[in-house]
């Protein structure tokens, strides 16, 4: 299934430019160049070739590091990103972390309580906290944290290498405005699972027979209602790289983000492709941890094979 | 609750796993003086540096000679010298020439090789290089020269201290010329690792992201007073201020008034002049802008002093044509006021010019100047008003140097030019109709004449009529929307000081120190 | 099953996206100021009467500014749930009605697709479009909106497909088509709905990000994902300016979300 997906994602990454763009020997010599050196360029770049030769070459690239030049910096796409992927992909690990390790806690300690004004307080503030854009977090945090409280240097990101701590301070004020729309999702998600799932039959012979509820919470039903939560949780990564993306611009996190925006906008393809399948590979990567989490919280699954 | 605390523990373990294994890979970028870079402002100041923002990431290449953005030549400037270099009043003093004569008929140079002078990577500057770095400038073997200007040159003489360049004519701005870099001869990495005689070394780049300097220790003249210099590009205008706030920028230049207001007192903000001619450039070889009435009407419906006054809080010159205030000897000043605001006028030549209900164009503006961005604005309303609708296409600065500069496909963009060196040539010779980087497609035989005149004038007052007419002639013609010569506002940080202006487009931080 | 009627919710999130549409629509025809006029007010004003929401660095006045970059947001956003659930549960009607190989083959695709983070997906299209054309905004967000709808819609019929009324409807000689508009899409409504108020909300959010980052609807059709942009670099001399553009962004979610709680409430836990 991973490997499915996978060769899907690459394969329409790959097509979809490569059918639409033109050809990049003529974007990379401009509107003056002359059809033969065209030619020359296009078998040069390996262009002549048949279409799935050279979408394997490409594939290859991935493995080797050759990911072909980009058109505006005329330099290996590979350069270009290699110092950015860690960045964008820990900015992502965090987030991903800060929405479990809230939204987990949280989402048991809502489950507990149904009905009454507070439920209703706590279901319109999680649905504002939806509808907080990661963006305008973003803005607001580095204004308050930054420019007024000066605990973080706005604009200045601490090098991965020698300061992985000020780094990871930096990341942190990025990852909560990106974690506070999904920690919200997940806690609803959550709540209404366990909810399900206290209703079931079960459950309510189990407290019946005078076992505690909170022991039965934790014994029966938090383990069933994680599987769902997990797999939730997994497809929320794909959220969190787009919005990773945005909210790097919001922080001037030197990921892929800025790199992404600007060769969109410089029709700077190879440089796109190699961006969108990385990101892609990872979100699907998340999503197998995903599955092999929840065999392991139910057994039941490894049967059926992870549908 | 221990196993909450349980919990926790792992999650800080899983964290610290995840961001080794993250940082681990980006190790290799980190330089060996990682340390300094995370320090705050004060941090910098006990290490004797700076970081400068900068709107745009560099040219491709570093090679001084192949240089086209302003940008690129504004922080080169620190890490190459010619023969010649500018002073802040527009002079041109002796550097790696130790002194220099002219002959009465200006046609014969004489340069003396100054004694000591060393190339950063620590060989001598031998005449073999300087002739080297003249020779390449002037090579016509493919095509245009890099700098036109040098074809004029008949002869070349060298001993090992002197060197003796005849011109066919005499050309008083020749000299202006000899502010290009000289390189060593013997090297072919100025691509990527540039190497020169500046007051500042270069030490590494890291595409879209920064450029590093540090002081030349073995400077010929006065050393640098900072240690380090790290430009740091900001392409994201609406994040600039923000970093500026939280201090992790030093110095920027080119701010608005409206960024520059929001900064308070951890900044000192300076003015000067930008030397750059900023315009509506009209591309005059497409629909509707090849009809000259249209490119008059822009001229009559387009209120300089508004702009001014909207976008730049009064701040900045209004100009007429492709010469800006500093250039005082070349400046027409009655050019400025030739096309009064009169959108009635306006509407009148576009009337006559069969567009009397307006037409549809595009103003494309380079995302990373707010600048031009804030003037666009204001055109698009200024033109609404004699109905004409301006859409703004705002772009990478990459697409614009492609597309726009290089391409010339565009219907009109508001960005501002600058002299590459002190010559009325570096701002007027693109517009003759075959020039390389006559982006606007101005083709005018008379334009062409003057210029053709220029060449072999018998004096520099000849001369400086002959570019006074050409001025005139972009003027009368309406070449492009002439707006401004921006107000330079640069923001210092409060506790530095030394920063000097120039009469071109350059950003010279030899002088700049700490205040003791 | 909770009461079928109106709840709190969706009575709540009604009123405010009704007031806000009202705004909107009222916006577009009427706004206190011309967004774009310069010097509608002294520069860099805070809140007044007369400026509800200050004005900006030119002198614009930021209230009529958010209510246009709101139509604009508002109007992109439901042209592009439009296409999304129009496309979406025409594919999703056939192959869940009809199921087979076309079936298996577009769910592996659709699955494939939901690797791609929706944002993402969008700007690959869009790039491929080319970038800051609303127009193209609109058909990419919409073209990846297709497969969630898809999804919802594709449950939906292939469990209906098999119900008595259905299979009393084909013995009568209906044709599949009259099957699948007549009897059961009025029946998928229920999870349509909330589908579309979620729909909307990733619409209003991916088109303000893109926006925000340049690449998506830029002026003079100002949305609030560019003006917010803009407010950023005058974060410290017109504060309101951001919090108004944010402030509509999330208020707008945020009405919807509650109608969207709301409807799914009304039809019992639809989780």
């Amino acid at each position: 299934m991973l490997l499915v997906t996978m060769v899907i994602v690459s394969l329409l990454a790959f097509a979809a430019f490569d059918l639409i763009s033109g050809s990049p020997a003529e974007i990379m010599l401009g509107t003056q160049a002359t059809e033969e050196r065209v030619a020359e360029l296009e078998a040069e770049l390996g262009l002549d070739r048949p279409f799935p030769v050279r979408y394997l070459s490409w594939l290859a690239g991935f493995f080797t590091g050759d990911l072909g030049t980009s058109y505006s910096y005329h330099q290996p796409v590979w350069e270009l990103i290699a110092p950015k992927v860690g960045i964008t992909l820990c900015l992502s690990l965090l987030s991903f972390l800060l929405i479990a390790a809230v939204s987990i806690p949280l989402g048991l300690w809502a489950a507990r309580r149904s009905g009454g004004p507070l439920d209703a307080a706590g279901t319109v503030l999680n649905q504002l906290c939806m509808a907080v854009p990661p963006f305008f977090t973003g803005v607001l945090l580095s204004w308050v944290f930054s420019i007024t409280l000066h605990v973080f240097v706005h604009g200045q990101f601490p090098d991965m290498g020698s300061d992985p701590g000020g780094a990871l301070g930096y990341l942190f004020f990025a990852a909560v405005a990106i974690a506070i729309p999904r920690i919200a999702m997940t806690v609803r998600m959550l709540r209404s699972t366990i909810q399900a799932e206290m209703r079931r039959d079960y459950v309510r012979t189990a407290i019946s027979r005078g076992n505690d509820r909170a022991g039965v919470l934790r014994r029966h039903v938090l383990r069933n209602a994680l599987v769902p939560v997990v797999t939730f949780l997994a497809q929320t990564m794909a959220e969190i790289v787009a919005a990773s993306i945005v909210v790097e611009q919001v922080f001037a996190i030197p990921g892929l983000g800025r790199l992404l925006v600007s060769s969109i906008s410089n029709r700077d393809y190879p440089v796109v492709q190699a961006i969108v399948v990385i990101l892609a590979f990872w979100v699907v990567l998340a999503g197998t941890a995903a599955d092999l989490i929840n065999q392991r919280i139910d057994p039941r699954l490894r049967l059926g094979g992870a549908s | 609750m221990k196993k909450r605390l349980l919990a926790l523990l792992l999650l800080t373990g899983l964290l610290s796993a995840a961001l080794t294994g993250c940082g681990g890979g980006s190790t290799e970028q980190a330089s060996g003086d990682g340390q300094t870079a995370n320090g705050s402002a004060g941090a910098r100041a006990q290490t004797n540096e700076i970081v400068v923002g900068i709107a745009q990431d560099l040219d491709e290449s570093l090679d001084p000679h192949k240089a086209v953005a302003a940008g690129t030549k504004e922080v080169m400037f620190n890490v190459f010298e010619g023969l010649v270099k500018p002073t802040p009043d527009g002079d041109l003093i002796p550097a790696v020439a130790s002194g220099y004569t002219v002959s009465p008929d200006q046609t014969v140079y004489t340069f003396t090789l100054r004694e000591g002078v060393l190339f950063h990577n620590g060989d001598p500057v031998e005449m073999e290089d300087v002739v080297y770095s003249i020779e390449r400038c002037a090579d016509d073997s493919e095509g245009t020269p890099l700098i036109p200007a040098l074809s004029a040159i008949s002869d070349i003489q060298s001993d090992e201290t002197t060197l003796t360049i005849t011109l066919a004519q005499p050309d008083s701005e020749f000299l202006s010329y000899l502010t290009l870099a000289v390189l060593p001869a013997d090297y072919d990495g100025q691509d990527t690792a540039p190497v020169g005689t500046g007051p500042f070394k270069f030490v590494s780049r890291a595409a879209q992201d920064s450029i590093v300097l540090e002081r030349f220790a073995d400077y010929w003249g006065t050393p640098a007073e900072l240690d380090k210099v790290t430009f740091r590009i900001i392409e994201n205008a609406d994040s600039l201020v923000m970093s500026l706030q939280s201090g992790a920028i030093d110095l920027f230049s080119h701010l608005t008034t409206t960024q520059a207001a929001q900064l308070g007192d951890d900044f000192q903000i300076l003015e000067g002049t930008m030397n750059l001619v900023q315009a509506l450039y009209l591309n005059n070889a497409v629909e509707p802008f090849s009809n000259e009435k249209v490119r008059q009407a822009l001229c009559y419906a387009v209120d300089k002093q508004q702009i001014i006054d909207l976008a730049f809080d009064g701040y900045g010159s209004p100009i007429g044509s492709s010469m800006y205030p500093a250039f005082q000897k070349y400046f027409v000043e009655d050019l400025t006021d030739y096309y009064p605001y009169d959108p009635e006028r306006a509407m009148e030549l576009l009337a006559e010019a069969g567009y009397p209900d307006g037409f549809t164009m595009t103003i494309t503006v380079p995302s990373n100047y707010q600048p031009h961005i804030d003037t666009a604005q204001v055109l698009v309303e200024q033109l609404k008003a004699v109905g004409i609708t301006a859409e703004i296409q705002l772009v990478e600065w990459g697409t614009w140097l492609d597309e726009t500069y290089t391409n010339r496909q565009f219907q009109s963009t508001v960005v501002g030019v600058d002299a590459s060196n002190m010559t009325a040539r570096a701002l007027l010779e693109r517009f003759t109709s075959t020039a390389g980087d006559n982006f606007i497609n101005y083709s005018d035989s008379d334009y062409d004449a003057l210029f053709a005149q220029v060449q072999t004038a018998a004096d520099d007052d000849a001369r400086t009529e002959l570019y006074k007419e050409m001025e005139r002639n972009l003027t009368e013609h309406a070449a492009n929307v002439y707006i401004q010569d921006l107000a330079d506002l640069v923001a210092l940080r409060t506790g530095l000081e030394g920063l000097r202006f120039y009469p071109i487009y350059v950003l010279d931080l030899s002088t700049v120190r700490y205040a003791q | 099953m909770r009461r079928k009627s109106m709840n709190g919710y969706l009575l709540a999130g009604l009123v405010l996206t009704g007031a806000l549409t009202a705004l909107i629509l009222l916006g577009l025809v009427w706004t206190p100021y011309d967004p774009d006029a310069m010097l509608a007010g002294p520069k860099l004003q805070g809140p007044t009467l007369a400026h509800l929401l200050g004005t900006d660095s030119f002198g614009r006045d930021i209230f009529s500014r958010v209510l246009r970059g709101a139509g604009t947001t508002f109007l992109i956003a439901l042209s592009t749930v439009a296409i999304g659930a129009v496309c979406g549960t025409a594919a999703g009607a056939l192959t869940g009605y009809f199921g087979g190989v076309v079936d298996e083959a577009l769910m592996r695709l659709n699955d494939a697709l939901t690797a791609f983070p929706s944002i993402l997906l969008a700007l690959v299209v869009l790039s491929i479009l080319g970038p800051g054309n609303k127009y193209n905004v609109v058909i990419a967000l919409g073209i990846v909106f297709i497969p969630s709808f898809a999804r919802v819609t594709r449950a939906a019929f292939a469990s209906l497909r098999d119900v008595n009324y259905v299979k009393s409807a084909r013995l009568m000689g209906a044709s599949s088509g009259r099957i699948l508009v007549r009897q059961i899409l009025p029946n998928t409504v229920q999870v349509l709905l909330p589908a579309l108020t979620i729909g909307f909300n990733n619409a209003v959010l991916a088109e303000a990000s893109m926006s925000y980052l340049g690449i998506g609807v830029t002026p003079p059709d100002a949305s609030l994902g560019y003006m917010l942009s803009e407010a950023q670099g005058m974060l410290t001399s017109a504060p309101w300016y951001a919090l108004g553009t944010g402030g509509a962004i999330v208020l707008l979610i945020f009405g919807v979300g509650l109608m969207g709680e709301g409807l799914q409430r009304r039809g019992g836990e639809v989780a």
